[in-house]
């Protein structure tokens, strides 16, 4: 089955894991820009950090046939210093023209404070005047209840189109309101802190499919790549079909991503041949 | 979709495993608890994740919460407005 990861930490991870995810069945990853485990000191760091995530990660995947696309930002985490996340933001401009560059990404928030709200609100409307996709992290556990209501009342104060933007890392307790708001949502599969591979299933049955995003983030903390595809497997072993698991981890990434156009992969569908009844060779 | 059996059939061993690494986080408190000697006395009491976590025990016990028992925990382990002022 083809699979697309629509948010993975490749700078994160060794080659090897680009080799087995392609051996099964990643044909494309997009990289967001984030946290790196330290707050960095300099606007050329994260300069240097787009360049590594638009350069050479797309070469790393392309060694096994799997396209790699990258979204830039500033991360809530290191939102809190205005001036230097003002430097970095202006800087976007120039790598939203580069040919694997698909949006503003992780912007959002993460512990909610006024210089996180001021960032992702800038980085937002920068997104809308450059015609970008937008894709928005929200915070952690005991915290996201209340960033995910305070991301969706600052969406709700700016020009976006909810079709363009994805909203990442929502469980039960926050879904609702961000479908109903009409933006994409994205599961994140992560061992302990964010969703099972199980929960995320229960919530595809519970809400349906459409506008949802799965994805293993899979960055430098324990995570793991694969928590896709033992998302899928769950998802197969309750019955669903072969088509709706290529709807859901394919073609939802392809619909979304594909909204820009240098997203080449396009949706897909399973096709039945009949086969002739074999006939014995004679010689 | 599952049948409830299949439910489970499926995952009963593994809530199995996954009530017992609660039963035995709590059973390990409770033991560490005790050790303590003299002017150490812990005051459970004041732990407020403990009694969060009992709380959360409370609503898994319940047969029918009239709501999803994973958004009522989850509410119950996010933080509020005037907790975060």
């Amino acid at each position: 089955m083809q699979i697309i990861q629509p948010h993975f930490h490749g700078i994160a991870r060794t080659t090897q894991d680009y080799q087995r995810m392609a051996m099964s069945g990643v044909v494309a990853v997009a990289e967001p820009a984030f946290w790196a485990g330290f707050d960095r000191l300099y606007p050329e760091t994260f300069i240097d950090y787009f360049r590594q995530i638009t350069e050479f990660e797309p070469i790393r995947a392309s060694w096994f046939g799997i396209k790699h696309y990258a979204w830039v930002a500033v991360n809530p985490k290191e939102a809190e210093n205005l001036k230097l996340a003002r430097e970095v933001i202006s800087q976007l401009p120039e790598f939203f023209r580069r040919p694997t560059v698909i949006g503003v990404g992780e912007t959002g928030l993460h512990k909610s404070t006024p210089n996180e709200c001021t960032i992702f609100e800038e980085q937002v409307e920068l997104a809308i005047q450059h015609d970008q996709l937008l894709l928005v992290h929200t915070p952690h556990l005991e915290d996201k209840l209340r960033g995910t209501k305070r991301i969706l009342e600052i969406l709700r104060g700016l020009p976006v189109n909810p079709d363009r933007v994805w909203i990442d890392h929502v469980e039960e307790h926050t879904i609702r309101m961000v479908k109903d708001a009409g933006y994409w949502v994205g599961f994140t599969l992560y061992p302990v802190t964010k969703c099972s591979p199980r929960r995320a299933v229960d919530m595809v049955e519970r809400y349906g499919w459409e506008r949802t995003l799965i994805n293993s983030s899979a960055d430098w903390g324990p995570s793991d790549p694969f928590t896709l595809h033992e998302c899928i497997l769950e998802f197969r072993r309750r019955g669903h079909s072969l088509q709706e698991a290529i709807e859901l981890f394919h073609n939802n990434p392809a619909r979304f991503l594909g909204q820009n156009p240098k997203f080449e992969i396009r949706p897909i569908s399973v096709q039945v041949h009949s086969v002739e009844p074999a006939v014995a060779w004679t010689g | 979709m599952l049948t409830p059996r299949e439910v489970l059939d499926q995952a009963f061993l593994d809530v199995r495993s996954m009530l017992l690494e609660i039963a035995a986080t709590l059973d390990r408190y409770d033991d560490a608890k005790g050790r303590l000697v003299g002017g150490e006395r812990y005051q459970a009491g004041e732990d407020k994740r403990l009694q969060t976590i009992y709380q959360a025990l409370q609503i898994l016990g319940q047969r029918q919460p009239g709501r999803y028992r994973t958004e009522l925990i989850l509410e119950l382990f996010s933080s509020t407005e005037e907790e975060k002022a």
